[in-house]
């Protein structure tokens, strides 16, 4: 697959959202164009989170407009985001604890599979070629998240940063083509952080997957995302290239505060 | 039986053998590795096509007979058989060590000369991008793995799987040049660069001939009896002489299947599903295991632990017996197989040794209890003795005369002998060639009628097993003359779970003092068990009750010691007890754990002036030490010294 940058994949349009009288985001408007990687940043509490819960249709905002390959909503569901190719990863691991991990990836199967209950239990004919083809669509994301060592291993017995490259392979079995990243490199050291950095870049190179990630480090956001948005109390800072928004100044003002 | 021997003649470098196995064996596996989770096998004829596609390719991108080719990556079939390629066009590989770091393999690549080099992976071509303004001789560079390669537009980049599709055309233009160019090959031809770790100055490139290789693959085939039906697993460094004997020359030669592991973490994964048949590992690892068996045993429900216990005693003494073929009495062949049911063999399955025939060790000093528990279980594991230069084998121990603490008798073909300074030197059909181009260094180690110094000192024992005790350099002569050699000393003292270092002293002294620091956990665990309480390491240290506890220890290494006339005036006669862990962030020990001898005898000056003095029986010290966030700290002790008794050794009775 070719890695260029193209037209504009998901695009939100004044996204309005609140929760009773707490207003969550207030008017954010970016796109993300197919196969970059973008990022959404902002201190604690500034709506990213619930920025990539509007986009995968968790929640539901009451303005607005999401434009996703080129079908305009006024709301995504969840469901449905699915089976449009967005996988997400979570902020707090999200994994089925006492399973494998080749069985919580496979779980990221379930969607492409077509043959139901009874020919999966039975295991015949095209259940099991089924099984089989998506058992080696599996086996490549092991391979290439370098997981092979613990394919076996139950994911509660991991450690935090193997759990967190299982569940970024389970959004990847999904074979997305945009996929959100919630802060990914949370509660890492830094090894593992460059260790995620370089399978995100992978990800976005080899199989040319649009990344949207939040992230909490600075450093890691501007040196691996194409373009950054930027968030504090619902509303958007700034917009632009890594550089841009690092010379923004009410972006220097929000992370560093402001004398008053 | 003269024209076996011819054809055994015929067939004296590696390419041959291959090509001998892809016509007798053909269907047979020779290499497996698992790839996506299966277990992908290739036959001996398909790696003889394989090989000679890629040796094809090569020749086609210009590698000449006497041309170096570099391998890099973990054990991979494929990086065997580039290998193999090279030495069919009469080139040289040279492995090097897959962790090292660029700059680590400046020196290598200069100094052998590498024109080309086949890679793993990404991460080890970026390692050669990155020095390669460096290496003027570095021509081409061929990946194995393709991912994450795709940027990489380099003219001089290739990937393998190009580089033998251009290797199947040329073979089609020129279907005799790949035979013509393997036959050339004889055995004196130079086979391989093996470069040694260096610990000492700059690495030295061994050079090995084919029949280096080939014939001590032979004697040791013979030697143990090996078949083309045994199953390796092909997981230490492919740079290491080991590997090259154990898993090409040796499987070339006999024809047995090779299997190469996922990836480096999954080599336990992959020992279960392989169960190889015959096993090489160096001490830490059998040590690791059954540590773990340990630990999980604690953690096992009462029946099982008690199950368990029971039965490795009886295989104590009993499994050992039966493989030294010694004579058993039926109810313990009753209770073994019994043990075999319940303990036994779920243990070994559990540990991928099910099959295990023969397992070696070598490197390091394997504990007694170590070894004593694999054979107990019915593995044959044995130690042998052997250097890069020796093609591996100098001594390794026959079937049936298994001792933990010798390296065996000279091996098939190995002359031994000893110089006055004890130091071991031998002279054998794998002796190498030469260090490249280090004539001095290379007229240092071996004379001209081929006898190599090893730098190691050494004794036989009563039946004629060699003991490697020390550095040759490090051993030391006491006042009355008898011989001291410090490591072998603490390695003793270092078997017991209650020591975590010992610190011997003796050369040029009327007698051996000792340094002891104790294993916190295993001390601590004994003195919680005796509801002794303690408020850290330097008091429990100190514990009267402690002492007495080491005392014994130290007596029973008196005791071994004595049963070597040459060692026995060495033995221990005063003792302390350190008030704190030797650490590395202290200096006192490498970042490997090896104890820096002179940094501690000047930083404990007083304390061994004080075990020198007979008339002391303490010591007060001040010592700095540093704590795990950088502080320092002083610590103030005042060490009692304890005499241990020792035992004349009856040899010396006898004469006297």
């Amino acid at each position: 697959m070719e890695r260029k940058i193209g037209e504009t994949l998901l695009s939100v349009d004044h996204i309005s959202l609140s929760f009773g009288g707490v207003k969550a985001l207030t008017d954010i408007s970016f796109s993300i164009r197919k196969k970059e990687v973008f990022a959404i940043i902002g201190p604690n509490g500034a709506g990213k989170t619930s920025m990539l819960n509007v986009i995968n249709g968790f929640y539901h905002p009451q303005e607005g407009e999401i434009t996703y390959k080129g079908v305009h909503r006024k709301q995504m569901r969840s469901h449905e985001a699915a089976v449009q190719g967005i996988a997400r990863t979570f902020q707090n691991v999200a994994l089925f604890k006492g399973m494998s991990t080749l069985d919580n990836i496979m779980t990221g199967r379930i969607i492409r599979m077509k043959r139901n209950i009874f020919w999966q239990a039975m295991y015949l004919g095209p259940a099991r070629k089924e099984e089989m083809e998506n058992r080696e669509f599996v086996e490549d994301i092991i391979d290439f998240l370098e997981i092979q060592a613990i394919r076996r291993t139950p994911v509660g017995r991991l450690p935090y940063g193997l759990q967190k490259r299982v569940e970024l392979g389970r959004a990847l079995a999904m074979e997305p083509e945009l996929l959100l990243l919630d802060e990914p490199m949370a509660g890492m050291n830094i090894e593992e952080k460059q260790d995620m950095c370089r399978f995100i870049l992978d990800v976005n190179d080899q199989y040319g997957t649009t990344i949207a990630l939040i992230e909490h480090d600075m450093g890691v956001v501007m040196d691996i995302s194409e373009r950054v948005v930027v968030l504090d109390y619902g509303k958007k800072l700034a917009d632009g290239s890594p550089d841009e928004v690092r010379a923004n100044q009410d972006v220097i003002d929000a992370y560093l505060g402001v004398p008053h | 039986m003269t024209e076996t021997a011819s054809i055994e003649k015929k067939l004296d470098t590696i390419p041959k053998l291959l090509l001998d196995h892809a016509k007798q064996r053909g269907n047979s596996s020779a290499n497996r590795h698992k790839d996506f989770g299966i277990w992908q096998s290739w036959t001996w004829s398909e790696v003889a096509e394989e090989v000679r596609n890629l040796a094809c390719g090569l020749a086609k991108l210009g590698f000449k007979r006497g041309d170096k080719l570099a391998v890099i990556g973990d054990n991979r079939p494929r990086l065997y058989w580039s290998m193999v390629a090279a030495q069919a066009l009469g080139g040289i590989p040279v492995p090097l060590y897959q962790d090292s770091v660029a700059e680590e393999m400046v020196y290598v690549l200069e100094n052998s000369d590498a024109k080309f080099a086949i890679v793993q992976n990404q991460e080890q071509t970026d390692k050669l991008l990155e020095i390669k303004d460096r290496l003027p001789h570095l021509e081409y560079i061929c990946y194995e793995e393709p991912r994450g390669m795709r940027d990489y537009t380099q003219e001089f980049v290739f990937y393998y799987k190009d580089v033998q599709q251009t290797g199947r055309a040329f073979h089609g233009e020129n279907p005799d040049y790949f035979l013509q160019e393997l036959e050339q090959g004889q055995g004196s031809d130079i086979s391989i660069f093996l470069y040694t770790s260096g610990t000492t100055g700059k690495p030295k490139g061994v050079v090995l001939t084919a029949d280096n290789l080939i014939i001590t693959a032979r004697n040791s085939i013979d030697f143990d009896n090996l078949t083309a039906d045994e199953e390796v697993l092909a997981y230490l460094p492919m740079a290491w002489v080991g590997d090259n004997i154990f898993s090409l020359a040796q499987a070339y030669v006999i024809g047995f299947c090779v299997n190469c592991p996922e990836n480096p973490e999954t080599v336990m994964t992959d020992l279960k599903e392989i169960g190889p048949t015959y096993y090489f590992a160096p001490p830490a690892i059998y040590e690791t295991v059954l540590t773990k068996v340990m630990i999980r045993m604690e953690d096992a429900g009462k029946i099982k632990r008690s199950m368990f216990n029971y039965f490795m005693e009886l295989a104590k003494s009993v499994g050992i017996r039966i493989l030294d073929g010694k004579t058993v009495s039926f109810a313990e062949k009753l209770l073994y197989s019994i043990g075999q049911i319940l303990v036994y063999g779920p243990l070994r399955n559990n540990l991928g040794l099910s099959r295990t025939r023969l397992a070696y060790t070598a490197g390091e000093a394997i504990g007694p209890e170590i070894f004593e528990f694999f054979r107990s279980l019915g593995i044959n594991i044995k130690q042998l003795y052997g250097q890069t230069e020796a093609s591996v084998f100098i001594c390794a121990q026959p079937d049936g005369q298994v001792k933990a603490d010798t390296v065996g008798t000279a091996y098939p073909g190995v002359e031994l002998r000893l110089a006055d300074n004890n130091e071991v030197f031998y002279r054998s059909p794998g002796v190498f060639h030469s260090y490249y181009k280090n004539p001095e260094s290379t007229a240092d180690t071996k004379d001209a009628e081929g006898w190599v110094a090893t730098g190691d000192a050494g004794f036989f024992d009563e039946d004629g097993h060699l003991k490697i005790i020390d550095r040759a350099k490090d051993v030391g002569r006491m006042t009355d003359g008898s011989m001291f050699a410090p490591k072998y000393i603490e390695n003793k003292l270092k078997f017991f779970p209650f020591i975590k270092e010992a610190v011997a002293f003796g050369d040029e002294k009327d007698y051996a003092t000792a340094f002891i620091c104790i294993d916190i956990e295993a001390v601590g665990n004994w003195a919680e068990r005796r509801n002794l309480a303690y408020s850290g390491y330097t008091d429990l240290s100190a514990r009267d009750e402690v002492y007495d506890l080491l005392q014994e220890c130290v007596e029973s290494v008196n005791a071994d010691l004595a049963r070597d006339e040459k060692l026995s005036g060495s033995q221990i006669k005063r003792y302390l007890l350190l008030h704190k862990e030797l650490d590395a962030d202290d200096g006192e020990l490498t970042r490997t754990r090896k104890v820096r001898r002179r940094i501690v005898a000047e930083k404990y000056a007083v304390l061994i002036s004080a075990l020198d003095d007979p008339q002391q029986t303490h010591c007060e010290i001040d010592s700095q030490m540093t704590f795990e966030d950088g502080r320092t700290g002083n610590v103030h002790a005042d060490l009692q010294i304890r005499e241990s008794v020792s035992i004349k050794s009856h040899v010396h009775t006898l004469a006297a």
